[in-house]
């Protein structure tokens, strides 16, 4: 700014007659998506002034379904399987967040095997989930390894949850009252077997990507999320855990078995794009130890699934109930009238608290951090517009 | 919503049908303790630590704050829209209740209004880190207005803006009232009001 200050200075003394433009035609303005390949289905606006970022406005809505406003129509049951396409590749936790809410409502348990189970199933999703996402944030820093790798091994957990559930993205698995079907012959060897060459891959992941030179350089040190901001702002999941606050729902409000379970919240403190890339990948080594540790304690037999009546529905009142999902925490308010069809379904999901954090973020980086910037958010558009 | 025009046909043809049905044989015991065994569990012990938490929230505003219910890890208190930035930023400052997770609103035509809730949880304080504090507030329905709580917690900005077009709660101080998710062309009423329909259903 100064140096063209000076430099109108200096025109006018030299006597050139230099008209000078209006300030905003310093900047230019770009829109990021909805069919940029980066961007996701969501759009976003920037202005420029050279290749610093100084304004940004998120535009969502491109795939705005109206779930919320769907599960006004639909039984407590039919509701299951729409809920889960905000994010077909986390659809367990999703439903596993919405059957903790029926169940709170209607007022049922779910048996211990049953539990085990669909803790089991979240795990395994959550890993799918992480790296699909992991895979795309590799190809928007030019890595394309990074997206073979992950895009290959994810079909590890995909073939372990086809096993489980019978379908390979969007399993409807996780009902209220439990799961839909008890786990087929051989499952734990099978899960063993992959689960450990899985973790001898994210030595690999470890080595090839998050060690590597140029991959530290484009995101050390680039938007910089302070712990004071992070609470502030509202964001969530791996977002929130690399700013320093070790925050995770699965050990601040244990569902299910969780609280018998032994591990640790993964967290970081720089707050940089690094950390948050590097805390979804310390997340998937937890969640291996997990998965290991649900199958060896899971009682070898028993009810899956908790009778529900045909058509549940619970007193009128209101519950919310939350889990970690692979973006944070997924909550659902669900109030009910006392008939069989929710009367409101309030989903708050973590994509939607992060999308605050990328303004912030965005104003004041270079034009090339935005993809190391953006992705690192763990942003799922359509899981923000539901 | 064209996607879901494809289902309707079928749908409603058998779901009103089935519950009629299928109810009056079947489930005659179910209902019954479904319905009993939630108001128990909550109504005559109110968790002590919930409780205090209630009691200092009483002390401080008095009758202002009516307690709606305290549940486990949940409480709901409810207030005027007049006090609503004062109670929040008490909640925020005193309470420890750093952040708004969601916010979201909810149509009562009966009533003729529309509630709208704002879920304040907890980062720094470890033992409140299990709950969830639902503070809400009631709007007439015909001119919906609230004050907002974007300068208490900076959070709500995206929760409330979507509000606004889903519910139609215009929010007295917040930089934006306008469209956010749904398509720039929208001519309708808020989609979340109890009264839009969605087509064929």
């Amino acid at each position: 700014m100064a140096s063209l200050e000076d430099k109108f200075e200096e025109s006018k003394k030299l006597g050139l007659q230099i008209v000078r433009e209006s300030e905003d035609d310093r900047l230019m303005t770009l829109s990021i998506g909805p069919q940029h390949p980066g961007s996701g289905h969501f759009r976003f606006t920037i202005k420029v002034d050279g290749d610093y970022i100084v304004y940004c406005d998120p535009d969502p809505g491109y795939v705005h379904r109206g779930e919320e406003k769907m599960c006004e129509y639909r039984n407590f049951i039919q509701n299951i399987p729409h809920l889960e396409r905000p994010v077909i590749h986390d659809s367990t936790n999703i439903t596993y967040s919405y059957s903790l809410a029926v169940e709170e409502l209607v007022g049922i348990e779910v048996p211990r095997r049953g539990q085990y189970i669909r803790a089991l199933a979240s795990e395994l999703n959550r890993q799918v989930y992480t790296l699909y996402w992991l895979a795309i944030y590799g190809i928007f820093l030019g890595h394309s390894t990074m997206f073979m790798w992950p895009t290959g091994d994810r079909e590890l957990f995909i073939d372990l949850l086809e096993a489980l559930t019978g379908a390979r993205v969007t399993h409807a698995y996780n009902i209220p009252g439990g799961v839909r079907n008890d786990m087929p012959e051989g499952f734990k060897d099978r899960a063993i077997r992959q689960v450990r060459y899985f973790e001898k891959r994210l030595k690999e992941y470890e080595d090839i990507f998050y060690n590597m030179p140029l991959f530290r350089q484009r995101t050390e040190q680039v938007g910089v999320l302070t712990k004071e901001d992070a609470v502030k702002l509202g964001v969530t999941g791996s977002v929130v855990r690399a700013s320093g606050i070790p925050y995770d729902i699965r050990k601040a409000e244990p569902y299910d078995i969780y609280n018998e379970l032994d591990f640790k919240v993964q967290y970081m403190k720089t707050g940089d794009s690094f950390a948050r890339s590097y805390v979804p990948f310390l997340d998937m080594k937890e969640s291996c130890h997990i998965i290991e540790q649900l199958l060896d304690k899971m009682p070898q037999s028993g009810e899956v699934r908790a009778k529900l009546q045909p058509n549940p529905k619970g007193p009128a009142g209101e519950v919310y109930r939350r889990v970690e999902s692979g973006r944070g925490a997924l909550g659902f308010h669900i109030v009910s009238d006392g008939t069989p069809k929710p009367y409101r379904v309030k989903m708050s999901v973590g994509s939607f608290r992060n999308m605050l954090a990328l303004p912030f973020l965005l104003v004041g980086q270079r034009l090339a951090d935005m993809p190391a910037i953006y992705w690192s958010l763990n942003y799922w558009p359509v899981e923000a517009d539901r | 919503m064209s996607g879901e025009n494809k289902e309707q046909p079928k749908k409603p043809a058998t779901p009103p049908a089935k519950p009629t049905a299928a109810k009056p044989p079947v489930p005659a015991k179910p209902p019954a303790p479904a319905a009993a065994a939630p108001p128990q569990k909550k109504e005559p012990e109110p968790p002590a630590f919930e409780k205090g938490m209630t009691d200092q929230i009483k002390k401080r505003f008095g009758d202002t704050v009516k307690i709606v219910f305290i549940r486990p890890r949940r409480i709901k208190i409810s207030v005027e829209p007049r006090d609503i930035v004062e109670v929040a930023t008490f909640l925020r400052d005193e309470m420890g209740l750093d952040h708004a997770e969601s916010a979201g609103g909810t149509d009562y035509p009966k009533d003729n209004q529309i509630e709208m809730m704002y879920h304040l949880g907890s980062y720094g304080r470890e033992d409140l880190a299990s709950h969830v504090l639902m503070l809400s507030t009631r709007t007439g329905r015909d001119d919906a207005r609230l004050p907002t709580l974007i300068n208490v917690y900076k959070s709500v900005e995206y929760h409330e803006r979507e509000t606004f077009e889903m519910l139609g709660i215009y929010f007295e101080g917040h930089p934006r009232n306008d469209r956010f998710l749904l398509p720039e062309d929208w001519a309708d009423i808020p989609p979340l009001r109890r009264d839009f329909r969605i087509k064929g259903r």
